[in-house]
């Protein structure tokens, strides 16, 4: 029994100290950031994460503690729990969720660790639990689609020509489908020649876009342009649209536009299938760097900051910046 | 009489290893992150603070398994509760402590229900609680697609009534003295959790579970009422579920769909970890504490370590959980070798 009894207590001390762990030296001089990122559940994430990993680094004089949490809210909470505990000097969140963040942030100010959120809006009572927030700009995003579908028809002689239009939405309730919804309605009105014809979610998925937009073509006789709020609809259109018999993109009788832009978009559109992509751009890391110095420096920083997007389509040179992007 | 003694040294030994292991493996932790405060006694309180809601779950679990049973549905439960929870407060308009009475009862009917199926109708728990855990998940949809956030100035006092500590304060770089804390939720989890094991020692009720999963027939033959047992473990289950999903919400303070999934098997992880064996009669819910304890630990040193994968969490559980497997059968092969 005795020897057993070792044997056990040997082994549960191996598996305790199995766990691949280092122990870090004392850095004192760097600027420690916690990321509490919601997953790795797509392309644009995964783009996400890349670029804090790459702006973070002790080179350029951080530390990032990152955290993925699986899609969880509780196991964010943890982790930002945790960065309290660790001390960081900033606390980065990608909230899973919107709601149920009031506890664990007043925990974080207590303890005098400015919050960043990324990508995604808190809804909090306090405005003041966050320091700011950095993310796409859902509306510029529509309004930059709209103004493109403008020149894009002026161009092709169709400027003062009766346009009919369909969106294929995103989830309802979405901030990606709330924006970009607007952002083109905004733009409607300069174009009294655009018509919309009908509106319905696609719950962003290929599946669903597809479903859409079979009605759609069921519905309508005559439809010019789908606006798709994102890549995965519009793949769904697509082969919607060709299952009627009917042509779309640069050369076809139907302009299908998206957004996003992940790397299946640019084949798409190398294809010919797509007219136009717009970007939600997924590299929040040298943004909220920047934030970090301006706070290092006492300054005051804007409560809300978007990054930079651009668009693609047709006309442009896809297959060279297909190969530089990271997503 | 004899033999009853080796048993139970064999299952509280099963027991000390998993305290023993959970004790090394937090001092390596403290050793290896000393800088960064792995050793703050904050830290070890927001083990409790964290999984409060797992503590309770797991607890009934443990019920359920030393039943010889299981109960898959507790994650969907909670995710349920939590939007019931939500949306009788921010909907409805309800009070906070009608709402939370609300979703107690709603555990209740809930245990009554699959115990009913699982002890009268003798249909598998397995496949019972399956049902309940794809009706609940499916409710919770029902009830709203949406996430709602709870605003309720009652149940947010609740949630953020810090309970102060008077040990173990300090001053944090930023000049701001912390002192330690915890919130009701944990005073919550831990009085269940003494009477959980109070009722399962020292009752009438308790011991007729362990001899019912020890073995059904010869509970039988001792005139054991074994379907009324089971039925009212099972109550008492679901009752637990919901009082753990009522803690869970108080941490995030929400409804949404896909909220706590996944959660039943950490619960059954945690029970197996502590000690309880899956086919029943033996369990303690203090080890079963030491097992979300144990899992807690290991996601307090990925975030520690900060490079790793959180993925390492579930991969460090499933070594432990076969570490623990073979232990349980080696000891239970031993048991067999003295019968003889």
């Amino acid at each position: 029994m005795k020897k057993r009894v070792l044997a056990v207590l040997a082994a549960s001390a191996l598996a305790a100290t199995m766990m691949p762990v280092t122990a870090f030296a004392g850095e004192d001089d760097l600027i420690t950031v916690g990321y509490a990122q919601v997953g790795a559940e797509s392309d644009w994430r995964t783009a996400n994460t890349e670029s804090f990993k790459s702006t973070f680094t002790e080179e350029n004089g951080y530390k990032l503690i990152f955290d993925d949490a699986q899609q969880k809210q509780e196991n964010q909470i943890k982790a930002i729990r945790s960065f309290i505990q660790q001390e960081v000097d900033y606390i980065v969140v990608a909230p899973v969720v919107e709601t149920g963040w009031e506890t664990v942030l007043q925990e974080a100010a207590d303890a005098g660790i400015p919050v960043i959120l990324s990508d995604r809006m808190m809804d909090l009572a306090d405005e003041d639990l966050y320091t700011c927030w950095v993310g796409g700009n859902f509306v510029k995003e529509g309004e930059t689609c709209a103004d493109w579908l403008a020149k894009y028809l002026e161009e092709q002689g169709r400027g003062e020509e009766e346009i009919n239009m369909v969106t294929i939405q995103g989830t309802i309730g979405a901030s990606a489908q709330i924006g970009r919804t607007e952002g083109v309605a905004n733009k409607m009105a300069e174009h009294p020649n655009w018509k919309m014809l009908d509106m319905q979610s696609g719950e962003f998925t290929q599946a669903k876009g597809q479903e859409v937009m079979e009605s759609f073509l069921k519905s309508y006789d005559d439809i010019d342009v789908v606006i798709c709020e994102n890549d995965n609809e519009a793949f769904g259109a697509i082969d919607a649209i060709k299952a009627a018999g009917k042509t779309c993109g640069p050369d076809g009788d139907i302009i299908v536009v998206s957004f996003d832009s992940v790397k299946a978009a640019f084949d798409s559109m190398i294809a010919g299938d797509l007219n136009a992509t717009f970007e939600c751009n997924p590299l929040h890391g040298p943004r909220v760097a920047e934030i970090i110095q301006k706070l290092e420096a006492g300054e005051e920083v804007e409560k809300v900051q978007y990054v930079d997007e651009a668009y693609f389509d047709t006309t442009m040179d896809l297959e060279s910046i297909v190969a530089e992007r990271a997503y | 009489m004899k033999k009853d003694r080796r048993k139970l040294d064999g299952n509280s030994f099963l027991l000390l290893i998993t305290i023993a292991l959970f004790v090394v493996m937090y001092i390596v932790g403290v050793i290896l992150f000393k800088d960064q405060g792995f050793a703050k006694t904050q830290n070890f309180l927001n083990l409790f603070i964290s999984n409060a809601g797992l503590i309770v779950i797991a607890a009934g679990m443990t019920i359920v398994m030393i039943t010889g049973g299981i109960d898959i549905s507790v994650g969907s439960v909670v995710a349920m509760v939590c939007m019931i929870l939500a949306w009788c407060m921010e909907k409805a308009g309800w009070g906070a402590i009608p709402s939370a009475i609300f979703v107690l009862t709603i555990g209740l009917v809930f245990g009554l229900v699959q115990g009913w199926l699982v002890a009268y109708l003798n249909i598998q728990p397995f496949i019972v609680t399956l049902a309940g855990m794809f009706f609940a998940r499916g409710m919770t949809a029902v009830i709203s697609k949406e996430m709602i956030s709870i605003k309720n100035e009652m149940f947010l006092s609740w949630a953020q009534c810090k309970i102060h500590l008077p040990f173990g304060g300090y001053v944090n770089k930023k000049g701001k003295l912390i002192e330690p804390y915890i919130y009701p939720s944990v005073i919550i989890a831990l009085v269940i959790l003494v009477a959980i094991f109070i009722l399962l020692k020292y009752t009438k009720f308790g011991r007729s579970i362990y001899a019912i999963g020890g073995n059904e027939q010869s509970a039988l033959m001792m005139g054991l009422n074994v379907k009324k047992t089971k039925l009212k473990a099972y109550i008492l289950e679901g009752f637990l579920a919901s009082v753990g999903g009522f803690l869970f919400c108080l941490n995030t303070c929400s409804g949404f769909v896909e909220q706590a999934k996944g959660f039943e098997m950490d619960a059954i992880a945690s029970a197996v970890i502590g000690g309880t064996l899956l086919t029943g009669g033996v369990g303690n819910v203090f080890g079963s504490l030491f097992g979300v304890l144990i899992k807690g630990t290991i996601e307090a040193f990925i975030t520690f370590q900060g490079t790793l994968s959180s993925w390492w969490t579930r991969i460090t559980i499933a070594a432990m959980l076969c570490f623990f497997i073979v232990l349980q059968s080696i000891f239970a092969s031993a048991k067999e070798k003295n019968k003889k």
